[in-house]
């Protein structure tokens, strides 16, 4: 995982994102046009302002003329109101279109998150891919909500500043007009200046970010060998770094903000002198020259807008690339084209010299062959990393097999359709995942199909009832995070409900092996016998009890199958199993003996 | 300090007096010219009633670009001292907090999630920076232009003033009052996004049972409800949040209008002149700003004062393990005592009443299941806890009493789990004396088994561990980790289960260096494995906090208690290995 990765700036603009990113206008695009439109207006409407003062002044106010002042008031109301209705609505159309694009992005990522491999959580930290759906889609909402429209505005008040002021006075205009140039160039050197220097900080942020990140996870190991000041001096140079780089782009606003205003005091200069000899010459009246003046302050907003509305393009080209990346992941899990639909998945399984490897050349399993009839039950032991796991991530296709076939009914579990492969097959994995919700939705999952009777019932068969009376609500019990307020043993029984509510044909389980007190453990025990019954099951054992209850059991060694047989068999035939059957299970008869459990 | 948490930054501005008065005469100054041109503008307007000479248009003209200048020079001076001036208590501050993070027990990180203290160093800092940056400029600078503005306004003309304010006045109360509706439609947002974000990473963690379920598209509906819910807030705020703009601009209009229709008249009726009322509206324009700004600062304010407040709390946590070292530095032999040694962790009792004792030289090992107390045990030694007065003696003196330095300096120790920093492998086995010779981190890599792993990396003893190098293995990060103890040549080796990565043969071989190579060094090692600790001088059982079985490999196999129990195991568990 590469921390910086997300403070890498990408390009300002990039027509290939830029495509991409207006297809999530089109479902919008009349609202989009309506924005563009009210923007124009509104636009518009600010520059009457000044026209109006100049109105007042030359043919009212010179002129003595009270009741067309009151006029000339009265109609600067109304469109103060317009413009205010006009802004209004398009702020408001504006970020409600930003908003829906956000939500069909979100919508867009989690369900695309929804349909990749297992694997490819394997290889994203969760972290990430939240960032993704909240950050980056947040700063995209920039984009549209403010951004890409308000440039039409910007660019539209500009040309309407210089188309008024030539009608008033075409040689004023020019003068006036002279000092935009040096006030453009201004802009974007300052720009070019201020984003290098805001890369600047930027790195040096990540910097210190990382180095902190490093530091405070290795406290004390610093502690431990003494090396305080040698790291606070390391700190000190990276913070020095971002002081050095802060104090740059200090100098460039201090420079940029200044120079603009006396550009713009140019402007006015020149207004007054060349104006001002207009005036005593006639050509002008007076309320030009303050209209004039007015004009030209309002030049300076829309191309400091401009340059701004820049830095939020960047933004955004950064973000929707991550998030395009994201989305342009393949999924590479598919359903089978034509799938084949047995009529009722019945159970049997059959392994037919599987191999699988997580990563090139470090195989996981080697050539594993096995079949179960329906209705009968296999009990895996091993060591940890034996490949156990693995059988249970290859059966429903959370990872699909390197080499040979798994089949289910006869049928090549990847030529069944990936929604009826799994609602066959209930998983009960070691450590119980509960979410936070209620235990109900725990149960259901949210799956509709799901009633509150059957909840209730599966609950009691598996002795899961007990621990949802000791709660208030029962059923209506929201849990934390995880469900940390249960005990292991709770969760456990808890997942065990959730299995039968789906009522499959076939079960999967990881056995826990962490301590579970005694009376709870009795609960599982017969919870999970309940749950075995009728159906097929491939079971993950830890529990000698457990092993026992089974038809056969494999012995897997280092991916390999090493023994298979019944119980009695594999003791007899004094291999792995008769040596970890002294090693584990000795103990536990030995303890379950002496607790009278 | 609690209700002000700001005011802990007074002896960092302290520092900078002096830069702060010039700022503050910059602000001033700044604003006295920026006044200067509306005046020149009405004296101009107000020429052109009489007959003049046209020159004095230039001199005019002239006029206003000086006044720009001198007023640019002054914002330029404004900006670069007090904006530079919080970027160095920003920086000050950052260095500080490092500081204190690194006097803070282990028993802090342990509390505190890494992402939270970084959040707070960083993010916080800056809303920080903000106050008193740009809220300190923003504040000092409103509120000389208001005043300044207003007795110059005031001059014009009382009455205009007064008509011209209330629309401001209305402006600056509808600011405040939208703050506090965003603020509050904000934090149901927020409410709602965290609930998002609680989502998503549940159901990205749990993906396996959500897959085994199939439960996507059950999820994706509880997503888009979610992410329904979170576009109906965030529209409700638009429509409150839209309006604000618009609002301001309506009643600033207003301001314009009344200044005009009740200004005009004033100029009809020959009370204030044209030129006053130009420049009246231009003094008005300039208050504006001041006026948005307003609401804008007292939000920088609270920002900061919350991000102040969580900042303190790092200044505050105490550092537990303070130093008062009575003892002037001693020699260390490397004898240790442990005496009826009681220790709770949370109020969680971890240790009951240990006591044992380690002949300088001689090696200890400890056994037992995980969380029975042994990493705990082995921290204390190096103080990562606060350890409890005479319950622990090396050489025969309390280690309370023992600079905490030189305490460290004499024990290597190899933590349970194996941090690396990216760095060179050099760096991060020299990490006790970075000025440390060659030969010395080659021995030491050697004694740990690593030298011909190093010879196999790209850029050998340069090589970057981590990110941006390579990935070492379990076993050759547990053997950097123990190069880099025994590369500050201890008195006292502690190896907290520190060859479990390590296969049995290399652990041997590894074993038998160091017994050579720190011939004279006390060893305390922690294992769960028999192979690792049977030719220890001393075993000591632990289990749930107490010694249970004390004694050699031999006797205690005698005994036939838990150690012969575990090693009959691992005997067993060896076979099934090597058979296969």
């Amino acid at each position: 995982m590469n921390p910086h990765e997300d403070e890498i700036l990408g390009k300002a603009y990039d027509s290939r994102l830029a495509r991409r990113l207006l297809t999530y206008l089109k479902p919008y695009r009349r609202i989009a046009g309506a924005a563009v439109l009210l923007t124009l207006a509104a636009s518009a409407v600010q520059l009457v302002g000044p026209y109006l003062t100049k109105i007042a002044i030359d043919s009212y106010i010179l002129r003595r003329d009270l009741s067309g002042l009151n006029i000339l008031a009265l109609l600067f109301i109304a469109f103060l109101l317009l413009q205010f209705v006009l802004a209004y609505v398009q702020n408001y159309m504006m970020n409600w279109m930003g908003q829906k694009i956000m939500y069909d992005l979100r919508m867009e990522i989690y369900c695309h998150l929804q349909r990749l491999e297992i694997a490819f959580f394997d290889r994203n930290p969760v972290g990430r891919l939240m960032t993704r759906i909240t950050s980056d889609v947040d700063v995209l909402n920039d984009l549209f909500a403010s951004g890409v429209i308000t440039i039409f505005g910007d660019i539209f008040t500009l040309a309407g500043i210089v188309v008024v002021i030539f009608a008033m006075n075409s040689k004023l205009a020019l003068v006036t007009f002279s000092v935009i140039p040096f006030l453009f160039l201004a802009t974007v050197l300052f720009k070019i200046k201020v984003r290098q220097s805001y890369r600047r900080v930027r790195t040096a942020i990540a910097r210190i970010n990382a180095f902190l990140q490093e530091n405070i996870t290795g406290m004390s190991v610093t502690q431990l060998f003494v090396q305080e000041k040698r790291k606070f001096t390391q700190f000190d140079g990276r913070n020095e770094e971002h002081r050095a780089a802060n104090q740059q782009s200090i100098f460039y606003y201090a420079v940029f903000y200044p120079l603009a205003e006396l550009i713009g005091a140019v402007a006015i200069a020149l207004i007054i002198w060349y104006g001002g000899s207009e005036v005593l010459s006639g050509s002008i009246t007076i309320g030009t020259l303050v209209a004039f003046i007015q004009y030209s302050d309002r030049f300076y907003k829309p191309i400091s807008d401009l340059s701004e509305k820049f830095n939020t393009l960047q933004g955004a080209m950064a973000s929707s690339e991550r998030i395009f990346k994201l989305l342009d992941t393949p999924v590479r899990l598919l359903n089978p084209a034509s799938a084949r639909l047995p009529k009722a998945v019945r159970g049997a399984i059959e392994f037919r010299d599987v191999s699988f490897q997580y990563k090139e050349n470090e195989p996981v399993l080697k050539h594993v062959s096995f079949s179960l009839s329906a209705g009968e039950k296999i009990a895996i032991v091993g060591a940890t990393g034996s490949g156990k796991s693995t059988i249970i991530n290859l059966l429903n296709r959370f990872y699909d097999v390197t080499e040979g076939s798994i089949f289910i009914d006869g049928i090549d579990v990847r030529d069944m359709p990936l929604d009826l492969l799994r609602r066959s097959i209930g998983i009960v994995l070691q450590d119980v995942f509960l979410f936070s919700g209620t235990i109900a939705e725990n149960i259901h999952l949210h799956n509709p199909e799901i009633g509150e009777s059957q909840i209730e019932c599966a609950a009691r068969i598996v002795n899961a009832d007990r621990i949802i009376e000791k709660c208030s609500d029962h059923f209506q019990h929201r849990l934390n995070e995880r469900g940390s307020s249960l005990s292991a043993g709770e969760r456990q029984l808890l997942s065990f409900a959730r299995c039968l509510a789906y009522n499959p044909a076939i079960l999967v389980l990881d056995e826990a092996t962490s301590n579970i007190d005694t009376e709870t453990e009795i609960l599982i025990r017969d919870g999970l016998n309940k749950l075995m019954r009728d159906r097929t099951a491939i079971i993950i054992a830890h529990r000698l009890s457990t092993i026992q209850n089974c038809d056969r059991i494999i012995v897997l060694h280092r991916g390999e199958i090493r023994e298979i047989g019944s119980h009695q068999d594999l003791l007899k035939r004094r291999g792995i199993y008769y040596k970890l059957y002294q090693l584990q299970y000795k103990e536990q008869l030995g303890a379950t003996g002496t607790n009278g459990s | 300090m609690r209700d002000y948490p700001l005011l802990r930054l007074l002896p960092y501005l302290k520092k900078y007096h002096a830069r702060i008065f010039w700022g503050v005469v910059m602000v001033l100054g700044t604003n006295v010219f920026a006044l200067v041109s509306p005046w020149i503008l009405k004296e101009t307007i107000d020429m052109f009633r009489h007959p003049f000479n046209r020159s004095m248009l230039l001199t005019y003209a002239a006029l206003i670009i000086a006044a720009a200048l001198a007023e640019g020079t002054f914002r330029y001076a404004m900006r670069r001292i007090l904006i530079g001036v919080s970027r160095d208590v920003e920086y000050d501050l950052r260095n500080d907090l490092f500081a204190h993070l690194q006097l803070l027990p282990a028993s802090f990180y342990q509390k505190h999630a890494t992402g939270d203290i970084m959040s707070r160093a960083t993010n916080d800092l800056s809303a920080v920076r903000t106050v008193l940056g740009p809220g300190i400029m923003y504040s000092i600078n409103t509120i000389a232009i208001s005043i300044m503005a207003t007795v110059l306004l005031f001059k014009i003309s009382i009455s205009l003033t007064l008509l011209a304010f209330l629309p401001l006045i209305v402006v600056s109360c509808a600011v405040k009052k939208f703050g506090a509706i965003v603020h509050t439609k904000f934090e149901r947002i927020q409410e709602q996004l965290s609930r998002i974000s609680t989502q998503v990473q549940e159901s990205l963690s749990g993906i396996r049972v959500v897959r085994a379920y199939n439960g996507e598209q059950a999820f994706i509906r509880q997503f888009d409800e979610a992410n329904q819910e979170y576009f109906r807030r965030n529209l409700s705020l638009i429509r409150t949040s839209a309006l604000l703009h618009p609002f301001n601009a309506l009643f600033m209009g207003t301001s314009s209008v009344l200044l005009l229709w009740y200004g005009g008249r004033q100029v009809i009726q020959d009370r204030i002149t044209l030129g006053e009322f130009v420049a009246f509206i231009s003094y008005l324009a300039m208050l504006i700003w001041p006026t948005i700004a307003l609401g804008w600062v007292v939000n920088i304010f609270q920002r900061g004062a919350a991000s102040m407040g969580r900042i303190n709390q790092l200044l505050d946590a105490p550092p537990e393990i303070s130093d008062h070292s009575i003892r002037s530095p001693v020699s260390i032999h490397g004898r240790i005592e442990v005496r009826e040694l009681n220790f709770s962790y949370n109020g969680i009792p971890v240790l009951h009443d240990i006591s044992f004792s380690v002949s300088p030289g001689s090696r200890v090992a400890i056994v037992g299941r995980t969380g029975s107390g042994k990493t705990t045990l082995v921290q204390l030694l190096g103080r990562l806890y606060p350890v409890p007065d005479g319950a622990i003696l090396i050489d025969g003196v309390d280690i309370n009493k023992i600079p905490l330095k030189q305490l460290r300096k004499c024990i290597g120790f190899v933590p349970q789990d194996t941090f690396l920093f990216s760095e060179s492998i050099r760096d991060n086995i020299a990490f006790g004396d970075i000025d440390g010779s060659a030969q010395r981190v080659q021995e030491a890599a050697r004694v740990a088994g690593l030298e011909q792993d190093i010879e196999t990396f790209p850029h050998r003893y340069d090589t970057l561990v981590g990110e941006r190098g390579i990935t070492l293995s379990g076993g050759q990060k547990q053997r950097t980790t123990i190069a880099r103890a025994l590369f500050v040549q201890p008195r006292i080796l502690v190896l907290d289960d520190s060859l479990s990565s390590v296969d049995t043969y290399t652990e041997e071989k590894i074993l038998t260096r160091l017994a050579d190579a720190a011939r004279g060094c006390t060893t305390l090692l922690v294992s769960h494995r028999i192979s690792t600790v049977q030719n220890s001088d001393q075993i000591l059982v632990l289990d749930q906090g107490r010694i249970l079985e004390r004694g050699t490999h031999q006797e205690l196999l005698r005994r036939g208690g838990i150690y012969a129990d575990m090693f009959e195991k691992q005997l067993l568990q060896e076979e099934l290995d090597v058979d296969q």
